[in-house]
């Protein structure tokens, strides 16, 4: 497999469980994406696909279980796992007073050192004549557009994508799949929780129903 | 290094943009201090007793209402994550973040500190202390003020809370600050109020992001 | 040690064995000690009768600090080791001591009004107990701020640590305060020095204290723990087979209703 990413490491879930808000969400969990590799998070609303993306992130520490990157525990260098991962959640982060280029800029710096590609990122998501514009006058589809564009502005192997295409138009999510499927074809890979079926190939499926924790589980857990 | 400062230019960036928050800090501390010759009578005698401490309290209280443009709006946004996500430390984010804050409040209130002793009778030998002392505790304002802003976010009523958590924390402060400004007027001397007043800011620096980080990564949840 | 008690069901066991004997000595040591500090001890050839408030408010400021410094270390355990009942016995202890702290004000306010005429003076010790007494509603605020209980809990063990770092330098700056405004008067609500007459009887209303502490610190830790398996029961159990597992989880049999 060619491209930037290929020679990266495998990231490797196991027997990962989560608790929020003092309820256990999930719980003896697997999974692995390797380079290329794609997995689709399905499941009903409350089954924890937000929760394992944040898992994934580092955002939330797991109950249980390891998560490692190219066979090193990430906890061991979360500075250089966390500059390896791109995570887009269900928030924005757009702020109302700052131009869509501004925010590409600021999202690039606080990314890595690496100097951003702006002016591929907008235009990979049609942003050209939007960019100068305050964040306050873009659109809720715009504004999902823009937090995608960090995606191509400072490149990293590993994508975590919360319901990317909520509120895109269909031109949108055409950018989404290019985008993505771009991304793959350079070593890549993407992790990404969605309700709306998105033309991702070959990806592994994970129903995060099918690892809802047990009423006995989930009651010793809470006490 | 590109972060840190990118941060901290993005928050000062916004602080002067987003509508006189600037003024607003300024508008409430003058107001708090022009409060007090209303409510406690215009001798000028009296009031130059307590100047100093007029000036602080109401210092105190224009930090305290500014506290909750620190971190709630990035937490609201989604901004945290992505800063947490940096990989620049969480410590050196929040430090950012609060050297911006400081920057856009504290420092503009030690600006302002000399015209509005004037209001309140200080007499002028005071007013280079008090200008010193904000100077000083001021950063330990915004240092301190971080840790209760980071604690609160995502809780019921924040704004009071902040409050309840933060004046105890505030009161050393208080105490050096104002002390020096009535050293420095019968006589005695204000050196050693000073520099108790530094020795907070430069424990604060240090340790104030340890706790913020801690609280932040609490809130990511 | 902690370890053999971090299982919530051994913890029912063992403090509801305990419970009564600590009740009992809590009860006996306070009993003798209100006799001897009220009845038996000689008054003060300066204060009178009065200082025999002196007898409740020492223990009780003594309480109200050592009850945040256990707090403190609880949140310290339940940070740093995640022991499951470190963050019940901190919010636990945290209402008994703002109690004890307000023992200490009041007493304290009272003792002050035959001396000095005033139903409040700002010495630097009741002005710290003030402060300290700020410091434990700011504590039990914060972790009844959110909805998340465990959000709560986490937030108010890192205030606790946060508050005990700056407790010594509060306390420093509040007698600094203090030097500064009243240079002359040797405001000392204590007195120069005790004697022995009176200190044995304040040790043993400190020792009573602390009984009682320890009755209502385990009192309060199983009433919190009981309501957490009421709400674990709501939220997880089904009708079918609740009483097994509720039998199962606390190793005490379920009434049978």
């Amino acid at each position: 497999m060619q491209g930037e990413f290929a020679d990266t490491g495998e990231l490797v879930g196991v027997d990962l469980a989560c608790r929020r808000g003092g309820r256990l969400v999930f719980a003896g969990l697997d999974c692995r994406l390797p380079a290329g590799g794609a997995l689709l998070l399905t499941g009903a609303n409350g089954s924890g696909k937000s929760s394992l993306l944040r898992l994934m992130a580092t955002l939330l520490p797991p109950a249980e279980g390891r998560l490692s990157w190219g066979g090193v525990p990430v906890m061991e260098d979360a500075p250089r796992y966390r500059a390896a991962l791109h995570y887009v959640g269900h928030l924005e982060g757009t702020k109302p007073a700052l131009s869509g280029r501004e925010m590409l800029r600021f999202w690039a710096a606080l990314h890595g050192e690496a100097p951003p590609a702006i002016d591929a990122a907008l235009a990979a998501f049609g942003l050209e004549t939007v960019a100068d514009w305050p964040c306050r006058w873009l659109s809720a589809g715009q504004r999902r557009r823009l937090a995608l564009a960090r995606l191509v502005a400072a490149p990293a192997p590993i994508w975590l994508l919360d319901e990317p295409a909520a509120a895109l138009d269909a031109d949108g999510e055409a950018r989404l799949v290019n985008a993505i499927a771009e991304h793959r074809a350079g070593g890549g890979r993407v992790a990404l929780a969605t309700h709306q079926p998105i033309a991702v190939s070959e990806a592994a499926r994970i129903a995060l129903d099918d690892f809802a924790a047990s009423p006995d589980a989930a009651l010793a857990a809470a006490w | 290094m590109a972060a840190f400062l990118g941060l901290f230019r993005r928050d000062l960036r916004l602080a002067l943009r987003q509508g006189g928050e600037v003024g607003l800090v300024l508008g409430f501390f003058t107001l708090a201090v022009l409060l007090f010759p209303f409510g406690v009578g215009p001798e000028p005698e009296l009031l130059d007793r307590i100047a100093g401490g007029i000036i602080w309290v109401a210092a105190l209280l224009a930090a305290v209402l500014s506290l909750d443009r620190l971190f709630a709006a990035d937490h609201a946004d989604g901004g945290l994550d992505l800063i947490a996500l940096s990989p620049l430390p969480l410590e050196l984010s929040a430090l950012a973040k609060i050297m911006a804050h400081w920057v856009t409040t504290g420092l503009p209130l030690t600006v302002i500190s000399p015209l509005l002793a004037l209001f309140v009778n200080l007499d002028p030998e005071g007013i280079p202390v008090l200008t010193l002392g904000l100077l000083l505790g001021t950063p330990a304002l915004s240092l301190l003020g971080g840790i209760a802003a980071a604690l609160t976010l995502g809780a019921r009523r924040p704004g009071v809370l902040v409050s309840l958590v933060v004046l105890p924390l505030y009161l050393p402060p208080l105490i050096f600050g104002s002390g020096a400004v009535e050293a420095s007027l019968t006589g005695d001397g204000a050196y050693a109020h000073l520099l108790l007043l530094g020795a907070v800011t430069l424990a604060a620096l240090p340790l104030a992001p340890l706790a913020t980080a801690a609280a932040l990564r609490q809130a990511l949840d | 040690m902690l370890s053999r008690f971090a299982n919530p069901a051994r913890f029912m066991r063992v403090s509801g064995a305990a419970l009564p004997w600590f009740g009992a000595a809590a009860a006996a040591v306070l009993a003798v000690g209100l006799v001897w500090s009220l009845a038996i001890a000689p008054p003060d050839y300066q204060q009178g009768e009065s200082v025999r408030i002196m007898f409740i408010h020492v223990p009780a400021a003594w309480m109200s600090l050592s009850v945040y410094l256990l707090v403190a270390m609880a949140s310290a355990v339940a940070l740093v080791w995640r022991h499951p009942l470190a963050e019940v016995a901190a919010q636990a202890a945290a209402p008994i001591g703002a109690a004890f702290t307000l023992i200490c004000l009041a007493t304290g306010s009272l003792w002050g009004r035959p001396m000095w005429g005033t139903w409040w003076v700002w010495d630097a010790r009741l002005t710290s107990v003030l402060v300290l007494f700020f410091l434990y509603l700011g504590y039990i605020a914060l972790v009844n701020a959110f909805d998340d209980r465990d959000r709560g809990a986490r937030a108010g063990s890192l205030l606790a640590l946060v508050g005990v770092v700056n407790l010594p330098i509060i306390k420093f700056s509040v007698d600094w305060w203090n030097t500064l405004h009243q240079p002359a008067s040797v405001v000392k609500l204590g007195g120069p020095t005790i004697a022995t007459s009176m200190l044995l009887p304040l040790l043993v209303m400190a020792v009573g204290f602390m009984l009682l502490f320890g009755w209502l610190l385990l009192l309060r830790m199983r009433t919190i723990l009981n309501e957490r398996k009421a709400e674990a029961l709501r939220l997880y159990g089904q009708p079918a087979n609740r009483r097994e597992r509720a039998e199962a989880l606390t190793g005490d049999a379920v009434a049978r209703s």
